[in-house]
């Protein structure tokens, strides 16, 4: 079992949950985060005051997968959220040592 | 000729008080002396339903301006964690004004005393005002309800010292504010409200032009949150942290509030319905149009981008500053007097605020003080009849222009001279900031025990 963990620009969220979807991976845990990479941030002004906003707006994706299926689920992410420009974020894989539905009591690849 | 602007009559309980207020204006003397023999023939006063209806919707319609419009648009300008303390002092500021101004703000203000700086005590807790007592308008012998106009001048009491928290907004005590408007009111608002608008009244009798109140509401607001700024001192992480405001579309609800509820505070304040409170109101809209647009072509111009919060800082900005001007100037010239407005506030919170470094908060100095100061001496100009204004044939720019200057100087000096004062007086008796701790954490929580939003 793999959990790939992604970040990804905002609008791209509901072209990723497509892909996904069609690789019939259901569930996805998404959580809206801040953060900064080569992208760096952008500037805001209030009438006269300048703030640099150095944390842009991003969404964060979890899924947990079979470790069959992780690398097409990893092409699908990188596919589905490509613009080519800084700033389109970033796919990380690691393992899963043991997950459980919490509902019927399944555990590991049953669970998923 | 006849200034529509001057609030001659507005003051007076009865006809022969109103009288007196009239021939109290140099320019009108010879007219009202001959006047006055007919007047002593003429027959009871008249009261017209018609006024009565406008100026019971316009007295809400200026109510509304402050609750909620002025709360909205100064609660969407601080960060989320002190929204409630704005929506919270807006609030309780209005409520406070009232009582005050039934027990004693409106005989302070227009108690019947000859004094040029005070209205005396002759009207404390309302004394001796009936449902049968009125007051005069601009028209001989029209008359509205008393309690009419107590209650529309209440609305102006409400509005003004809810303005002045604006400029140190995200760092005051509550007790603080309260203090501060009891004091202030009573010493500050009350007596150049008298000095402006009774008929005994200082600046009244120099002839100075102020239709709806841009010396009383606005200079008076813009100075004191100047003064109020600097005394209080800057937040914590001024220059340092982000401080941007935290919603964009609650401050354009409240400015759009406040433009519709300033239909009642301008045209209101002709006490008739009739053809001055109608140029009164296009007024509002032309000056008010021609704000916006002038504040974005300036930010466009100078920073590549027109924002919200400019397009809005310009509407409340023309606005201001076609409040004292909207009786007497013509629709043309208030899109003018409204496009210079915007662009002198833009140089004050964008340029000037920068390079001194005082943290007004919600630029109300750089919007209300400026853009009154701009919008009394524009009445000066822009009333002149070949400028599309209503001045006579005999109208001097620049001598009505010197006595709008004295006026706005007189009120600069009191209010900036008392106001400190009173900041002083309050520091010692409850305090004028909270802890560092608790504006970090937020005055909502720590002032008030409770949030704004709750992501659940």
């Amino acid at each position: 079992m793999k959990f790939v963990m992604a970040i990804i620009k905002p609008f791209k969220l509901e072209a990723v949950r497509e892909a996904l979807t069609e690789l019939g991976i259901q569930g996805l845990t998404v959580t809206e985060v801040k953060g900064y990479g080569r992208q760096k941030g952008h500037t805001e002004i209030y009438r006269g005051a300048e703030y640099a906003v150095s944390f842009l707006p991003k969404v964060k994706i979890e899924v947990a997968v079979d470790s069959d299926i992780a690398d097409k689920a990893v092409e699908a992410i990188a596919n589905a959220a490509k613009t080519g420009q800084i700033g389109d974020g970033k796919i990380f894989v690691y393992s899963i040592e043991k997950a459980v539905r919490i509902r019927t009591g399944e555990t590991d690849a049953d669970a998923l | 000729m006849r200034f529509p602007s001057i609030f001659a009559k507005r003051a007076s309980g009865a006809g022969a008080l109103a009288l007196a207020a009239f021939t109290a204006l140099p320019a009108l003397a010879q007219e009202a002396a001959e006047g006055a023999a007919e007047a002593a023939a003429e027959a009871a006063p008249v009261m017209d339903k018609g006024d009565v209806a406008w100026m019971m919707t316009a007295t809400l319609l200026v109510l509304f301006m402050t609750m909620p419009g002025l709360a909205l648009f100064y609660g969407g300008l601080v960060r989320a964690k002190n929204a409630l303390s704005v929506l919270m002092q807006c609030t309780m500021i209005a409520a406070v004004m009232m009582v005050v101004w039934v027990l004693w703000g409106y005989s302070f203000a227009f108690g019947g005393g000859t004094s040029p700086f005070w209205g005396g005590f002759g009207k404390l807790f309302l004394s001796g005002v009936t449902a049968d007592s009125t007051a005069a308008t601009f028209t001989d012998g029209v008359v509205i309800p008393e309690y009419v106009f107590i209650c529309f001048q209440m609305t102006f009491a409400v509005i003004t010292p809810a303005l002045i928290v604006g400029a140190f907004a995200e760092r005051i005590k509550f007790s603080a504010v309260v203090l501060f408007t009891i004091l202030w009111g009573t010493f500050v608002y009350f007596p150049i409200a008298h000095m402006v608008w009774d008929g005994s009244g200082y600046l009244f009798n120099l002839g100075a032009l102020d239709f709806a109140g841009g010396t009383v509401v606005h200079i008076n607001a813009g100075i004191a949150a100047l003064v109020g700024c600097i005394m209080v001192g800057k937040r914590n992480g001024y220059g340092k942290e982000i401080l941007a405001p935290h919603s964009m579309t609650l401050t354009m609800v409240g400015a759009a509030i406040l433009w519709v509820g300033w239909f009642g505070f301008n045209a209101g304040s002709n006490l008739e319905a009739t053809g001055g409170a109608a140029l009164a109101m296009i007024n509002t809209f032309t000056a008010t149009a021609g704000a916006i647009i002038g504040w974005s072509v300036v930010e466009t111009l100078h920073r590549g981008k027109a924002s919200m919060l400019g397009a809005v800082s310009g509407l409340v900005a023309g606005l201001v500053a076609v409040t004292p001007a909207c009786g007497t100037v013509g629709p043309v010239g208030a899109i003018v007097l409204g496009a210079i407005a915007s662009v002198v506030c833009y140089f004050f919170v964008a340029v000037v605020k920068n390079k001194f470094g005082y943290d007004d908060t919600l630029d109300v100095f750089g919007i209300h003080g400026v853009g009154g100061i701009v919008g009394a001496l524009g009445t000066g100009i822009f009333t002149a009849p070949w400028l599309g204004g209503t001045g006579g044939d005999d109208f001097s720019i620049a001598s009505q222009l010197w006595v709008q200057f004295v006026a706005v100087l007189v009120t600069i000096i009191w209010c900036g001279v008392v106001s400190a004062i009173l900041f002083k007086v309050v520091d010692a008796i409850v305090g004028l900031r909270p802890t560092p701790e608790a504006e970090t954490q937020g005055l909502d929580l720590t002032s008030h025990g409770e949030a704004a939003y709750h992501y659940s």
